[in-house]
């Protein structure tokens, strides 16, 4: 039985207070042969830089230290990948520092850094992630993905790590999901959703119009998930600039984008799902110890815990960032929410590790609606939605990006700006992309607070990033 | 003629010998849609790693010698003392103190069943397992963990009585020479190459 000290538990406290001031992304694709990746940075970080009406050379001008997060340097040959990018966006001779957790590591970066402000190292820092996934045949990048599991007790087996995933799949399916069609529905809706919101994206990778008949329909991949469960392989980049309280509000004046709070926290857990040992469930502040007590009995087999069906890393990053940022409840707390749906089962798992719902309830947040922008079923705004930019099952998993885009996403959300940097034809046209005639905007009305969960591998390291409007913080 | 590339270890040191590295020519990328202008060209290369199985090297050779090994924390003073682990952990993850080595053949021959399973269609490069591949994760009575391997025989389901089988014959020293059946298989129908 593991268990956790008060030292372990303490909610964790910055120096000083932190803000997200800009953002900015590439477009997302399965590949770029005639992009470098140097050119993918740019352009988000150009990007980054306009949203604040100034050029790129006087953004640099504030930056002090830089964050990169990119995790796969095998994929791209390329050691000290983060000393190229430096030097081709004109940083040097500015302390930077690689960071790699996989799938989490753009928001490990933003936890770093986060801290590198917090901490009055830097005034202003640079947060850049990005993936090259495409320097390589998809056979050969599933072989590399793979090393990302223990080499000598899991990647063996298949080198195909949704095999590894798709266990833990096949248990919550069994357990919580009790093997109802209904339930498999249910995860297919999540796909159906996700590549649906894609559509109003001009920077995701998969857009499409599709049922939940598409998903089941789909090849397997490793029953019960099939290939349009599963998240995407893509190339790109996204960036934030994370400042202190002064150079916050100096490069936001006269701008669209207003200094956002933001607070990172980190959590962890083994990289072989064989390793979790019996615990029991970390509380957070939404939920009470009697309300797991028979657990056991409402799913047989769900009495286990974390088994192969909960991600311990995600509910202690959620503890540690819903403590330092003053949530209690997350549905009633934050306005938007973008999860790290790598498949459609980890996302209805994600829903339990960071109280949406409770353990064995994920599915309701999808059946009730309340994931949507606009709620299918009462034709009014989703109590919480979930991944309107096509999560990375519809816009896009660059792996280092990732994180980084998911808040860029929440971020312009809160500026009340989804709808210009996703509408404006000139983005379309520019990634050769075709705006749907029904384009919807998705910008949630009055959004003022938003989280967006970056995760690992099947469950090694996740992060939670939550971002609120000043002028509507908790505590 | 070349040789495959074998290591060994002499005073310490890797001594690689035989032929490890197969030239392939770099090729110009061209774009078919753009008059066959040039954006990239191919890096082909083999590699091979020299990896130490440290001190999990007791668990690969004695899967090729019908045996499975786990390991345990007898520390006095550990809170996780008498906890077994498999997969192999070289140090108690509580007390970090250096664990024993058990042999856990007998346990695993008579308390093995399958915790989750998935059957997999496909596979990364470089697989050697026939598909759809069956991962299994195995539970053990008196063990704290879940080992993940392969069904070679039937189809997997929750709580299946299986039996651990071993690639004894030409072994590979990998994870793959422990394999798994259900309860009442016979010799005559297990994989070449394996036995119980």
């Amino acid at each position: 039985m593991i268990t956790f000290s008060k030292q372990q538990l303490k909610i964790p406290k910055l120096q000083r207070p932190v803000y997200l001031v800009t953002a900015g992304q590439s477009k997302f694709d399965r590949a770029f042969p005639d992009k470098r990746t140097e050119e993918l940075c740019i352009e988000a970080f150009t990007m980054a830089a306009r949203l604040l009406n100034i050029s790129p050379a006087e953004l640099k001008r504030y930056i002090h230290s830089c964050y990169y997060g990119h995790f796969a340097d095998h994929f791209g040959d390329q050691l000290l990948g983060e000393s190229v990018i430096h030097d081709r966006l004109g940083l040097d001779p500015l302390g930077n520092v690689g960071v790699k957790t996989g799938g989490a590591t753009g928001g490990s970066t933003l936890w770093e850094g986060m801290k590198a402000v917090a901490s009055g190292y830097s005034d202003c820092v640079l947060v850049m992630g990005w993936e090259r996934m495409d320097e390589v045949p998809t056979d050969e990048g599933n072989f590399l993905i793979s090393c990302a599991a223990d080499k000598d007790w899991e990647s063996p087996l298949g080198h195909i790590y949704t095999g590894y995933y798709a266990v833990m799949a096949q248990r919550y399916w069994q357990i919580y999901g009790k093997s109802e069609d209904s339930f498999r529905r249910t995860l297919a809706e999540i796909s159906v959703k996700h590549h649906g919101y894609a559509r109003f994206n001009p920077f995701a990778q998969s857009p499409m119009k599709i049922t939940v008949d598409d998903v089941l329909n789909s090849p397997v991949v490793a029953y019960p998930l099939r290939a349009l469960d599963c998240c995407l392989m893509s190339v790109g980049a996204a960036c934030t600039i994370l400042c202190d309280e002064d150079t916050a509000v100096q490069l936001t004046k006269n701008t669209k984008n207003k200094p956002l709070r933001i607070w990172v926290a980190a959590g962890s857990h083994t990289l072989r799902p064989a390793d979790r040992q019996n615990m029991e469930i970390p509380l957070l502040p939404n939920e009470t110890a009697n309300q797991y007590k028979d657990l056991g009995e409402r799913f047989p087999g769900g009495d286990r815990y974390p088994g192969f069906t909960g991600f311990l890393a995600a509910r202690i990053a959620a503890y540690y960032a819903y403590g330092m940022a003053g949530i209690t409840d997350p549905t009633e707390d934050l306005d938007v929410v973008e999860l790290h749906d790598a498949f459609t089962i980890s996302d209805v798992q994600t829903y339990e590790d960071i109280g949406i719902r409770p353990y064995g309830y994920g599915r309701e947040y999808v059946e009730s609606g309340d994931c949507y922008h606009t709620n299918p079923h009462t034709g009014q705004p989703g109590k919480l939605p979930s991944n309107l930019s096509g999560g990375l099952i519809g816009c896009m998993h660059s792996v280092g990006a990732t994180g980084i885009m998911q808040t860029f996403e929440i971020a312009s959300h809160i500026w009340n700006r989804w709808e210009e940097l996703h509408g404006d034809e000139k983005i379309w046209q520019q990634f050769k992309r075709v705006k749907p005639s029904d384009w919807t905007n998705l910008q949630v009305k009055d959004a003022k607070r938003g989280m967006a969960i970056s995760h690992a591998g099947v469950g090694s390291h996740v992060t939670s990033t939550i971002l609120m409007d000043p002028d509507h913080l908790i505590k | 003629m070349s040789t495959f590339g074998q290591v060994f270890v002499k005073n310490n040191k890797y001594k690689p010998k035989g032929d490890f590295h197969h030239l392939t020519p770099n090729t110009p990328i061209r774009d078919a849609d753009g008059d066959w202008k040039l954006l990239g060209i191919t890096n082909p290369r083999d590699m091979t790693y020299m990896h130490s199985y440290g001190g999990e090297a007791i668990f690969f050779e004695s899967l090729s010698k019908g045996k499975i090994m786990a390991t345990r924390c007898d520390h006095t003073d550990c809170d996780s003392k008498g906890t077994i682990y498999i997969p192999f952990r070289i140090h108690c993850p509580d007390c970090l103190s250096k664990n024993s080595v058990i042999d856990l053949t007998t346990i695993a021959q008579k308390t093995a069943r399958i915790h989750t399973f998935m059957v997999c269609e496909r596979s990364g490069a470089f697989n050697l397992l026939d598909k759809p591949i069956k991962f299994i994760n195995i539970e053990f009575d008196g063990v704290a963990t879940i080992l993940m391997s392969y069904l070679s025989l039937g189809e997997p389901k929750f709580d299946m009585k299986v039996i651990p089988i071993f690639k004894t014959s030409v072994p590979t020293f990998t994870i793959l020479d422990l394999s798994w059946v259900p309860e009442g298989t016979t010799e005559e129908q297990l994989p070449e190459g394996f036995s119980f």
